[in-house]
């Protein structure tokens, strides 16, 4: 198994009455709600709890890119990458991921995720969403029924980047390169695991299935809700004749709160939730799917917006419900690993994108719940897919010789000596 | 009024044709149009009327091929011709209009009466159009219609969003038609036209609702600037569904063309 404990890096300050006096969380959030000084100390707390996270044994510590957003202040996730990279050693940096059709050209994030690669000695995990229709067209102007296409373009563009030892033209529709050639390229050989983040639509499966990329479903509304569109991954993958079924090639995001017990995880983390699920999920439905940016097959199948709240909207589901329906999987060390036993079996997914930070959540209740779940949970779910522990296609390989920040020589008080010529 | 497909070199098209007398070529707006509409059957009281569907509207194949504005544009000309159009009256509406008036710039000497109906395809800093792709469906009455209240009774004859086979059918539409929208209109409905309007030859009528509050009237002194003896047509008690709410008007505003 590999948990990759994640922070969405939602804003903490929204008033009580968010709800009712805004009508977005998104794209058109009202800008006096940003508080530039208070964001000095929220940002440094969120990087501080991903590195603490990485300390306490998680295997990955994860971030994304959200535009305009109240609960993602992370425009651009490969910013805090590079200061995680800088603290940390162990744990993959899980970047899912750079909507790769808002960057121009999009050979931009074939450089960056190489830089990333290279300064973390290859512990980069890439992810390469579509991005949500708020971000990507709402914010980032992109003609919805053109989106794909130019998604699909950036990839091979980056592929073929990464990929390429010597400079190529590139004639896309979308972009006019004569020169393509990155330097620097990644460590990891031919390049970084991919995850691709989706939403139920079968050309995503496809796409994931035909280039060995995990495909991760990141969703708020829990494991029980996931299960039938998980089965229509795993029927894909079994329908296109996919020479194994590994856990591995598929990821899943779940709400996550361990205390002591399951009464102690209510009185700690309910008001959390509530401020997460209440005011942070409260996106104005106009804004949740721009026509045209999902395939017509995908609405054919039914699967709705994931920004489509459940009936009745979030706001009325009480603690109670949110864990029974599984929105958020709370309680003892002991109620969490038999919930996420279920999810790991039910959905058969290796890759776990925990949200353990949720909400308002203060760091010292985050570290609590985080530093629990890595010691008495994590370790009873290591070994759920004993028949694919040597399946390492998705994951990142580092090299072993990893350095950290801080290694400059003591300061020179004179001037430095030419070092000897190496030995023959 | 009656729809037949005929073949373009990018897509098959369906065209809603009716009616005896000169030929007017009617370019629909972001809603679409229908076989039924009352608009085309004024207009086919005194022209013989073409009304070909953007593709992925009503039944029509969608088209992918048809990214950008020249594609487009270029594209309704490969359907005049496939109609064996000669010189006709070009006519378009909202997003039509934009449409039209982008073929007016690129093949001038082609066309000699043009009429735009509260076209989009200008935009003003002062003056911004409303994104129709970020509304739901109940907040349009209110911006297309003067009058809101049987504007929406208009719009929802027969939905019954209740019921969840309606409501895909309704998305999948929805998707199709304003997908192939968003080529022209998204973001904003600007793709260079400004730059291009002096080029347009055709004897031009700008019809507009005085209650538009979509495209507020505002753009048709903008069109005027851009077209050089554009006369303007201002219709009272009408919003941007002009052709809807002040059917007769229009038809007589397209008739002073000639």
């Amino acid at each position: 198994m590999k948990f990759t404990w994640f922070n969405l890096m939602p804003w903490p300050y929204l008033p009580d009455d968010f709800r009712e006096k805004n009508r977005s969380v998104w794209v058109d959030i009202d800008q006096n709600l940003f508080d530039p000084v208070k964001s000095h100390e929220v940002y440094n707390t969120y990087m501080d709890l991903l590195e603490y996270a990485g300390q306490v044994g998680f295997d990955g510590i994860g971030i994304n890119e959200h535009h305009q957003n109240g609960y993602g202040i992370m425009p651009s996730p490969n910013i805090i990458a590079a200061g995680l990279a800088r603290r940390t050693t162990d744990p993959a940096i899980v970047v899912l991921g750079n909507s790769i059709a808002l960057y121009n050209p999009p050979v931009r994030v074939a450089e960056e995720f190489a830089m990333l690669d290279c300064i973390t000695g290859g512990r980069l995990v890439a992810g390469f969403p579509v991005g949500t229709s708020m971000d990507t067209n709402y914010c980032y102007g992109q003609i919805p029924s053109l989106t794909r296409e130019k998604y699909q373009e950036a990839h091979d563009l980056i592929i073929k980047a990464w990929t390429t030892r010597e400079p190529f033209a590139f004639n896309g529709r979308y972009n006019k390169l004569r020169h393509v050639n990155i330097w620097p390229r990644p460590i990891q050989q031919p390049y970084p695991p991919i995850h691709i983040p989706g939403g139920g639509s079968v050309e995503t499966y496809d796409f994931c299935i035909d280039n060995t990329y995990s495909y991760s479903y990141l969703s708020f509304s829990g494991y029980l809700r996931a299960r039938a569109l998980m089965k229509g991954y795993w029927d894909r993958v079994e329908e296109r004749g996919t020479p194994d079924k590994s856990p591995y090639r598929a990821g899943f995001a779940q709400t996550i709160c361990v205390a002591e017990t399951d009464a102690e995880a209510e009185k700690l983390y309910a008001r959390h939730i509530d401020y997460f699920y209440n005011r942070c999920l409260h996106v104005y439905p106009g804004f949740a799917d721009a026509p045209g940016y999902r395939t017509i097959k995908t609405i054919q199948t039914g699967a709705l917006s994931q920004y489509a709240p459940p009936t009745g909207g979030y706001g009325s589901m009480s603690w109670k419900q949110l864990n029974e329906e599984g929105h958020v999987i709370a309680g003892s060390p002991e109620t969490v690993r038999q919930r996420m036993e279920d999810l790991i079996k039910g959905l058969h997914v290796g890759n776990i994108f925990c949200l353990m930070h949720v909400g308002d959540m203060p760091a010292d209740k985050c570290m609590y719940s985080t530093k629990l779940f890595a010691e008495k949970v994590m370790p009873k779910l290591r070994n759920m897919f004993p028949d694919y522990a040597d399946d390492t296609r998705f994951w990142c390989h580092p090299i072993d010789k990893r350095l950290s920040a801080g290694r400059l020589p003591a300061a020179p008080t004179s001037a430095p000596r030419e070092a000897a010529p190496a030995a023959e | 009024m009656e729809i037949t497909t005929i073949k373009t070199p990018h897509a098959p098209i369906r065209v809603i044709q009716g009616g005896k007398g000169p030929d007017l070529l009617f370019l629909h707006g972001a809603g679409g149009v229908t076989v039924d509409d009352p608009f085309l059957s004024a207009l086919a009281e005194k022209y013989r009327v073409h009304a070909p569907l953007l593709p992925g509207y009503g039944d029509s194949e969608e088209c992918h091929e048809l990214r950008e504005m020249l594609d487009i544009t270029l594209h309704y000309w490969d359907v005049a011709a496939a109609l064996g159009l000669k010189d006709p009256i070009i006519a378009g509406h909202s997003m039509g209009g934009m449409i039209a008036a982008e073929m007016a710039a690129v093949q001038p000497n082609d066309l000699s009466r043009l009429a735009l109906i509260a076209p989009a395809g200008l935009w003003l800093d002062d003056h911004p159009i409303a994104d129709i792709f970020a509304m739901m469906p109940y907040e349009m009455p209110a911006l297309l219609f003067h009058d809101a209240e049987a504007g929406a009774k208009a719009m929802t004859a027969g939905l019954d969003m209740s019921d969840p086979k309606f409501l895909q059918g309704y998305l999948v539409q929805n998707a199709r038609q304003l997908g192939m929208a968003g080529r022209i209109l998204f973001p904003i409905p600007d793709r260079g036209l400004a730059q291009r309007l002096y080029r347009v030859k055709a004897r031009t009528v700008l019809v507009w609702g005085d209650s538009d509050k979509l495209i507020p009237p505002v753009y048709a002194r903008a069109f005027q600037k851009g077209i050089a003896g554009a006369s303007l047509v201002s219709i009272p008690e009408a919003g941007h569904m002009v052709i809807h709410e002040k059917t007769k008007a229009v038809v007589e505003a397209i008739g002073a063309l000639g």
